[in-house]
């Protein structure tokens, strides 16, 4: 189970690189999509795999029986995935309106907070 | 008790952010944020105090005893650093009174602002990795809020390039928490002593340790991680990014601090060596490429990057002196590079532009605000007495007991080709005529705008000079912070209790998962 997850977690960053070295932003974006969940799935394996062992609590006792699932990486992914939710949206809303101002989506033509090209 | 001195200088500016957002239609918003932030103040000299009684103080939330729940700790280095925020945070708000338009207002600025503040101050208290990840991603957001706010063309190409890279700093950074936790089963820092410690393959703990510095890194903007800084800095509104620039890097620097003295020192041979290098590296790129910028924010924007460097020198090269020095610079670094934007946004006022090829005959008209340049830029440069000689003299003292000429060499070097930027600044800006004919007299800007912009200047400024001619008291609370640093006893105390004092413990954190950890004790080993 941590083989695999580890294999999709390196399949999800070499994708997310590829994306990533494109020219255009929007494929930097998924790019980045592709990253968050990389490293969310990270966090979630760290706790370790326990297979049909969710962490609940039986009624009326105060620990769970047995052996169950980490619930704590549990509760760190679930974070990770509002906040990234949240930065990503911004960043979509940001490449739109950058968009429509700029007219391109080429990284390569974004250069309007640079220094001029030939000196002046 | 103290968990509420702990708490207020978080809580007052979230409070401020909501209020000032209720408020965004009326002109009372900004007065409300400038209320929150002395209140803020109030709050932070509270903590700072309680901290120079009893050394370290922590607080458990919710009484979810450590490591398990989330801890704010203070120690000397973590409240001095959120006293300097809460400082920075009221210059801006008073110089904010005289620069941002009502339509900003309305946009929400107060409101970002002071849940900026209140990230800072957040990542500098928690004592829990998961939750500095939390602070640092509310930073962000704010940060990206303030710097597009307004929406000129540049801002929005500036903010393409920072909000890309430090998404991506952010994901490694956050990879390297789900490992570090992996091996360790715990996320608290001063636990994570101890448990890093007692992991048995180090050779991981270097490689989780190489993805917190390339993290922090890029949010503190070292070499060559930095490129995002003078791409963005330059396009906001001054007020913005004077607060940039005075505290985002700064969280880089402290985070990066913090874990290479508490947690990973496993391995200093090679991080803090490597460390070096990038600092040394950082300090020279950052100098020679604000040699070859035009523009007054450019040029502070590049010289940030390469006073970020002595900052983390002062880390790498980890002795208590060194130390010292990096914490008694990033105090100075804080107040002195914040007025520098600050100035620059009162010449923009003045003469029109920051390009220095178009502004000219500030010092003739406005020789207050030349002055008021004269004390940070020189401070920066390291000009005795100003308060950055004191800072660069121990960074090289430090070097020299090293018998690292090479690095003693750089540093005094970079101090130089500083004061080649400054002096082109003063030519550029403050002694060559106007090149349109304009007299920038102070009287073209209304006293109603030039007073709230003036006063932080000339605060800041004055700080500068008295921590120039009075060093001893913030070089000794420098030097209990690097002691501090160096031996984190109290701080681990402080946080765990009693029993966990000593380092060499590692059985608290592989007990720590007792229920819900079944087979693999060892610790991801692979």
């Amino acid at each position: 189970m941590e083989a695999l997850t580890a294999l999709i977690v390196g399949l999800l960053v070499a994708g997310s690189v590829y994306l990533m070295l494109a020219r255009s932003f929007m494929r930097f974006l998924f790019g980045l999509i592709l990253l968050s969940n990389a490293a969310n799935l990270v966090i979630f394996a760290s706790g370790r795999m326990t297979p049909g062992a969710p962490a609940l609590v039986p009624y009326g006792a105060d620990a769970p029986a047995g052996v169950v699932g980490n619930a704590l990486p549990q509760a760190l992914v679930l974070t990770a995935i509002v906040i990234g939710f949240g930065l990503l949206a911004f960043t979509l809303a940001l490449a739109f309106e950058a968009y429509r101002r700029l007219r391109t989506m080429d990284t390569d033509k974004m250069r309007l907070a640079e220094p001029k090209e030939d000196g002046k | 008790m103290i968990s509420w001195l702990l708490v207020m200088p978080i809580a007052i500016p979230f409070a401020t952010a909501v209020i000032a957002w209720l408020a965004r239609m009326g002109p009372a918003g900004r007065w409300i944020s400038l209320f929150g932030s002395v209140l803020s103040l109030v709050a932070s000299l509270a903590l700072l105090m309680a901290v120079l009684e009893n050394g370290v103080v922590a607080a458990q939330m919710s009484n979810w005893d450590a490591p398990f729940g989330i801890t704010l700790v203070a120690d000397y280095l973590g409240v001095v650093m959120v006293v300097i925020t809460a400082i920075t945070g009221l210059a801006t708000a008073i110089y904010a009174l005289g620069e941002i338009p009502e339509r900003m207002e309305k946009l929400g600025y107060h409101a970002l602002f002071q849940t900026l503040i209140a990230g800072v101050t957040g990542a500098f208290l928690t004592g829990d990795l998961f939750n500095l990840y939390v602070w640092f991603e509310v930073m962000l957001i704010s940060s990206f809020g303030l710097l597009v706010l307004g929406g000129s063309r540049e801002q929005l190409d500036a903010g393409i390039k920072y909000v890309a890279l430090n998404l991506v700093s952010t994901l490694v950074f956050l990879s390297g928490i789900g490992l570090l936790y992996g091996m360790t089963g715990t996320l608290n820092m001063a636990d994570l002593r101890g448990a890093v410690a007692a992991v048995e393959n180090q050779g991981l703990v270097t490689v989780v340790a190489m993805m917190f510095l390339v993290g922090f890194g890029v949010k503190a903007a070292v070499f060559p991680l930095f490129f995002w800084l003078p791409a963005s800095y330059h396009t906001p509104s001054f007020a913005v990014s004077a607060v940039f620039a005075g505290l985002l890097t700064k969280v880089g620097v402290y985070a990066m601090m913090r874990m290479f003295t508490l947690v990973f020192t496993g391995d200093i041979g090679f991080t803090h060596e490597l460390l070096i290098w990038v600092s040394l590296l950082t300090m020279f790129t950052g100098v020679v490429g604000a040699a070859a910028q035009m523009d007054f924010r450019k040029i502070l924007s590049f010289h940030i990057i390469s006073q970020i460097g002595y900052m983390t020198l002062g880390l790498a090269l980890y002795t208590p002196l060194a130390l010292m020095g990096g914490v008694f610079y990033l105090v100075h670094h804080i107040i002195v590079k914040a007025n520098l934007f600050l100035v620059s946004g009162m010449a923009n006022k003045l003469a029109g532009s920051t390009d220095l090829n178009r502004i000219g005959g500030l010092y003739k008209s406005s020789p207050f605000l030349a002055v008021l340049f004269v004390v940070p830029a020189f401070s920066l440069a390291g000009f005795p007495p100003l308060s950055g000689f004191w800072a660069k003299y121990l960074i090289v003292k430090a070097s020299i007991e090293l018998e690292m000429w090479f690095v003693a060499f750089v540093s005094l070097l970079v101090g130089l080709l500083t004061i080649y930027s400054m002096t082109k600044i003063w030519g550029m800006a403050f002694w060559k005529p106007h090149p349109d004919g304009i007299e920038p007299t102070p009287d073209r800007v209304p006293a109603s705008v030039r007073l709230p912009m003036m006063i932080p200047i000339v605060g800041l400024a004055v700080m500068t000079v008295v921590i120039g001619f009075f060093p001893e008291p913030f070089v000794q609370f420098a030097r209990v912070s690097a002691e501090q640093l160096l031996d984190p006893g109290a701080y681990v105390t402080a946080v765990l209790g009693e029993g966990a004092a000593a380092p060499a413990e590692p059985a608290a954190a592989t007990d720590a998962e007792p229920v819900t950890e079944p087979a693999s004790e060892t610790g991801g080993q692979p």
